[in-house]
């Protein structure tokens, strides 16, 4: 029976405090650059979930991602590599990431190139400590990326757009809007010119990446941006790019901007 | 070939139903971006035509829209409802619109079922890897008689 789907397809006006205490910006407006996509207000992806997927997020005891992030910080703290270093040896707290989450991808100087969290991390690993390189959007990157977004938790997502980052920003803004595959749809086809409405059972959010990683209820597991990336791009029944590569890394910078203002949230919930 | 053996037959038995398929890279829009040759010559099974619009790995139409005549669950409201589809479109426009519905809606998000090349980062299906074009249609050209089959049915009354 065909039930109307219309009273669903709207986001809700609930509001996000977790642990009773941290307000989390979940609607904001719109940034500047936005302008020409008669967008006026962002969206977290959280309002597009029902009311037990929110509940989950509300209170860090209920939140199946923070399992993984105890599993970082025994991480954090382990000695791996040649170097004979942890993590806590050069950055002691994890409590010394706080802002991180908030202002990546950024522009690495030194090294001449937009550098995501989990790039940064397997540099770290590759050449402070002299340890095996983790796998891009695999289990120990996705909880190590949760332990490292708690800490900026509440903070607004601020990712710079000018300056040196500048043409990777419009290489990913290309990438958003070009229509991929055999059935020919763009992030904007669907988190853009759809939000807000039902495919099949999935509601259509922003497509917003303010609270990664994720805990997946589908999958039972944290999942990474450039995890999701994929998945999109191959529903579209297109050969999806690789997370990591370049092209990946201009995108998320893009999408990331589409949220400053919204707070960071991950570890989220969705499903 | 199959194809070739195929075409003799209907030359040898003279039968509408042995007839070529229309090919992807053959269809002929009229200027109503309507397509008003059948793709087959056999009649489409409006029955199968259901089973298709429902189906995920098919023509899964109810993604993106709502069908009161179908029982499916969870139909999407992307594209609007195709109730009373056939008091609005001919057959011939209804058939290219499922081929190819950029002809009648141009840059529109509703996937064309009838197209085998052209794509940027054409893939193997849903496998995230790449596909060679041409690809196989999402629809055969039976498939897609039977569709526009059904969607004749969708009368509003
Ligand atoms: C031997 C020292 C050392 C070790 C060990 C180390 N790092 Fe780093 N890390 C650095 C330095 C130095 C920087 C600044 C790098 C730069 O700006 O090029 C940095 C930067 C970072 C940043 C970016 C911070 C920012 O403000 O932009 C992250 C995230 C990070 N490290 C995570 C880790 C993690 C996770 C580990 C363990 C798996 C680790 N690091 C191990 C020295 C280290
Ligand atoms: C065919 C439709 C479709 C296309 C095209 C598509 N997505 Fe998605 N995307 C979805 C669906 C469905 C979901 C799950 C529900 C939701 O959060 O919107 C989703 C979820 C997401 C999420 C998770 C949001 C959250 O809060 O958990 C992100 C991020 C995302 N998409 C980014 C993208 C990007 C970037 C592209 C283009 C490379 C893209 N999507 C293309 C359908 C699509
Ligand atoms: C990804 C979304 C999507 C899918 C899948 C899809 N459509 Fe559509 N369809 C649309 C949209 C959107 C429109 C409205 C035209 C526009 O504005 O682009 C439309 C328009 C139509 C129309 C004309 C609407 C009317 O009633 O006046 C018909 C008929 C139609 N679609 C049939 C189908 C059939 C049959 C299938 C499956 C074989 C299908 N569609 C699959 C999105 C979709």
């Amino acid at each position: 029976v065909a039930m109307p789907v219309m009273s669903l397809a709207d986001p809700d006006d609930d509001q996000l405090v977790i642990n009773g205490d941290l307000e989390i910006t979940t609607k904001a407006a719109a940034p500047a650059h936005m302008e020409e996509t008669g967008i006026d207000t962002i969206m977290s992806g959280w309002h597009f979930r029902s009311d037990e997927t929110q509940a989950l997020e509300m209170d860090d005891f209920d939140n199946p991602g923070m399992i993984f992030v105890d599993k970082a910080i025994d991480t954090w703290n382990a000695v791996e590599g040649s170097a004979g270093k942890s993590c806590a040896s050069c950055h002691d707290d994890p409590s010394s990431m706080k802002g991180v989450r908030a202002v990546y991808p950024k522009w690495n100087e030194e090294a001449g190139e937009v550098r995501t969290i989990a790039a940064q991390v397997n540099d770290c690993r590759k050449t402070r400590m002299g340890a095996e390189t983790w796998k891009y959007d695999g289990d120990d990157m996705a909880a190590m990326e949760a332990l490292i977004t708690l800490q900026s938790r509440g903070m607004p997502v601020n990712v710079a757009i000018d300056g040196p980052v500048q043409a990777v920003w419009e290489q990913g803004k290309d990438l958003y809007y070009t229509r991929t595959g055999q059935l020919d749809l763009s992030c904007a086809s669907c988190h853009e010119q759809n939000y807000g409405n039902m495919i099949r059972a999935d509601h259509l959010s922003q497509g917003q990446i303010n609270a990664f990683p994720t805990y997946r209820l589908k999958n039972a597991k944290l999942n990474t941006v450039h995890a999701r990336f994929k998945g999109c791009v191959r529903d579209t029944r297109a050969e999806t790019y690789k997370p990591g590569s370049s092209e990946f890394v201009a995108l998320e910078l893009y999408v990331a901007s589409r949220g400053n203002g919204l707070s960071v949230e991950g570890p989220s919930v969705r499903n | 070939m199959k194809l070739t053996s195929v075409t003799l037959a209907a030359a040898l038995i003279g039968s509408a139903a042995f007839a070529a398929e229309v090919g992807p890279k053959e269809v002929k829009f009229n200027d109503d971006s309507a397509i008003e040759m059948s793709l087959t010559g056999v009649a489409g099974d409006a029955a199968n035509g259901a089973v298709i619009m429902a189906t995920r790995s098919k023509g899964n139409c109810v993604a993106c829209h709502q069908i009161t005549a179908l029982s499916a669950p969870f139909q999407g409201n992307v594209g609007p409802s195709l109730d009373g589809a056939s008091d609005r479109w001919s057959a011939g426009e209804l058939r290219g619109l499922v081929v190819n519905a950029k002809m009648m809606f141009e840059g529109s998000v509703m996937p064309a079922f009838y197209r085998v090349d052209g794509f940027t980062r054409p893939g193997d299906g849903y496998t995230g890897k790449a596909g060679t074009e041409p690809l196989p249609p999402i629809l055969t050209a039976q498939e897609i008689e039977d569709v526009v089959a059904f969607l004749t049915t969708l009368k509003d009354e």
